[in-house]
């Protein structure tokens, strides 16, 4: 049997060598065609895993993906920052399917590295100008009102490489710092009613529990409205790079403000102008002033196959698989360019379309093995068009890092690979 | 029984949570003293709210800035490697490549104290007094001439000082980009690729693809 397997494994690479020396004359396709038509349709030889047992129930008591999914995890960039305890990793997109991104492989940003934090010693404060200041053990916040809800977190630098140009080749670090989750926990506006605000409560500042202390302050209406204090994630406790044990989620807004390891909830009448709020997470423009409380996440979108990391194994038929969200609320369309943006199609969109959550869609596609320019286009329920990067560099410059949703193009060549290119 | 559910129904729909807890009830959180409070409330705003006693000056800063934080900062606080830098660079905001330092990026001096009080050193975080929290503050706006060396540094002085930012911020006005119905018929004359991700060559994992899915 391995005798066999090996000969087969030396057909294999002969097939290879001769399809790259037919190349210059024969379509690499046909030949690739050839070389696939030579195998039958269902493997000759019946598995292992058809013949032998696999291991019991007992094994893995927490799963994990199969050994053949190892490439689907989170990368970081080496070169982007100083150390790995501030710094950021991404989402491994065109390898997911769905809305939700699993616990495992959503994106982290640290600033003070990972804590890992004894639930039983974790409290949270909520002080200020309150009438009655509480502290809570988690154990409390699960004795009050819960609800479950679905929304994307997106780093407010995503797509922040790429202001400049092109520059990194792969969509899950053009587009990889945003994940989306269940989310289960408290409105915060159920912790501020039961503390009582002060006529004068106006800002509200979240702190983390971290080696950062990570400060960010928000007004009190966004405090009032969506704001989430989360304890799990898509049906498990929180995981500790994603906050464990409590979170804070501002839903749309740049997912720096969803503090994580919350451990305090500060209630005052202005606001705080953290290092997080002045020194970062503002916008430079070319005239040397900057924007400043840039929140909002707004409408993005990226086709996720084909991308860089795929290649597209030879013409025919295919699925163009993509996301798109909006910090603004509900998308309405998406768009797809196949020329580099002289003309648009409308994708369907995939159910649940959810507000500030990621959103599906799909689009059938026959590749005639020519070279094409692929792009996404995503319109949000406030009419909001995601723009050029040109557009976006007319309006801000080449230097502001964060809010970068611009069109994400991908170059397909005529022989299926696929890199990350900018137009004009 | 079924009177019962409707009862909390009744109950959860109309404010449960605002009654008081019946006596031998488990309550749901503590209220926290004054000193439990002062334990975590470290946060210090633009008009000095949250600035605690204490006091310091540029000269006595130097020491403790080259003891705890020159490693990674520069002797000078022009940075160590990738680590950020913390001086220089006044009037590059327009440059091609600005230089954001805390002189010459941030817009208030108290948030100098906050940040390095609550975060600094990096990984060993809330370990300087107070008063070293102010001398080194002192040490960095001293560093590029905001103040002088011998300016005592404290909770009535550093919200007073104004920094050479202090107005180089404006309201976010997203959005900011062209409005209305998108174009989706023969939009551009002429697509030109201005930029190829692959000839930059700085992609983690790149030549170790697969060659397909």
């Amino acid at each position: 049997m391995n005798e066999t397997k090996g000969e087969r494994r030396t057909a294999g690479a002969l097939d290879r060598r001769s399809l790259l020396a037919g190349a210059a004359g024969a379509s690499g396709a046909l030949v690739a065609a050839a070389a696939r038509a030579e195998e039958p349709a269902i493997p000759a030889e019946l598995p292992d895993w058809s013949r032998y047992l696999g291991p019991g129930v007992d094994d893995e008591p927490y799963g994990k993906p199969s050994k053949h999914e190892a490439h689907v995890v989170r990368r970081n960039v080496e070169w982007l920052t100083a150390s790995t305890e501030s710094s950021i990793n991404f989402t491994p997109l065109p390898w997911l399917n769905g809305i939700i991104t699993p616990n495992g492989v959503f994106f982290e940003r640290h600033h003070g590295g990972r804590a890992e934090i004894d639930p039983s010693a974790h409290r949270l404060l909520v002080h200020g100008l309150v009438d009655k200041p509480f502290v809570y053990t988690i154990e409390d916040l699960k004795r009050l009102p819960c609800e479950d809800r679905i929304w994307f977190l997106e780093c407010a630098a995503n797509g922040g490489m790429e202001w400049r140009g092109a520059q990194l080749n792969g969509c899950q670090f053009v587009r990889g710092m945003v994940g989306c989750a269940q989310w289960t926990g408290v409105r915060l506006k159920t912790l501020l009613e039961r503390s009582g605000l002060k006529p004068n409560a106006k800002w509200v500042l979240a702190e983390g529990a971290d080696a950062s202390a990570l400060t960010r302050s928000f007004p009190i209406e966004k405090a009032l409205d969506d704001a989430f204090v989360a304890y799990a994630q898509n049906g498990e406790a929180l995981r500790p790079g994603q906050g464990y044990p409590l979170r804070l989620i501002l839903p749309g807004w740049e997912a720096n403000m969803s503090v994580k390891w919350l451990r305090r909830i500060e209630v005052g009448d202005a606001p705080w102008y953290t290092r997080w709020e002045t020194s970062k997470y503002t916008d430079l423009l070319p005239s040397g002033k900057a924007y400043k409380f840039t929140w909002v996440q707004e409408a993005n979108s990226v086709v996720t196959w084909p991308a860089p990391e795929h290649k597209i194994d030879g013409p025919g038929e295919y699925m163009i698989r993509g996301l798109a969200w909006s910090g603004r609320g509900r998308i309405v369309r998406v768009d797809l360019t196949f020329d580099g943006g002289k003309n648009w199609v409308t994708a369907p969109l995939q159910e649940p379309i959810l507000p500030k959550a990621l959103t599906r869609f799909y689009y059938p596609w026959r590749w005639d093995g020519s070279s094409v320019i692929v792009a996404s286009r995503a319109i949000d329920e406030t009419g909001y068009v995601q723009p050029t990067i040109a557009q976006l560099r007319n309006a801000r410059g080449r230097n502001s890092i964060y809010h970068n949703n611009a069109i994400v193009t991908w170059l397909v060549n005529s022989s299926g690979e696929v890199e990350n290119v900018q137009v004009a | 029984m079924s009177r019962s559910r409707e009862f909390f129904l009744a109950l959860a729909l109309g404010a449960a949570l605002a009654l008081p807890a019946a006596a031998g009830e488990k309550p749901i959180g503590r209220v926290p003293t004054a000193e439990d409070i002062a334990r975590w409330d470290i946060d210090v705003r633009p008009d000095g709210l949250g600035l605690p006693p204490g006091r310091g000056t540029a000269k006595e800063g130097e020491e403790i800035y080259l003891a705890r934080c020159a490693q990674c900062h520069g002797e000078f606080g022009e940075a160590v490697g990738r680590w950020p830098q913390l001086v220089g660079g006044q009037g590059s905001l327009t440059w091609d490549d600005p230089i954001k330092t805390v002189t010459s990026y941030w817009p208030y001096a108290t948030t100098v104290f906050d940040y390095i009080k609550r975060a600094m050193p990096f990984g060993d975080a809330q370990s300087l007094t107070d008063d070293e929290v102010y001398a080194i503050t002192a040490f960095l706006l001293a560093s590029d001439g905001i103040i002088a060396e011998d300016f005592v540094v404290d909770a009535k002085t550093l919200p007073a000082i104004r920094m050479p930012n202090a107005d180089g911020f404006i309201d976010d006005p997203r959005p900011d980009v062209p409005k209305g119905e998108p174009c989706m018929k023969d939009c551009v004359a002429e697509v030109v690729i201005t930029g190829h991700a692959r000839k930059i060559g700085v992609t983690p994992e790149e030549k170790a693809r697969p060659a397909t899915d």
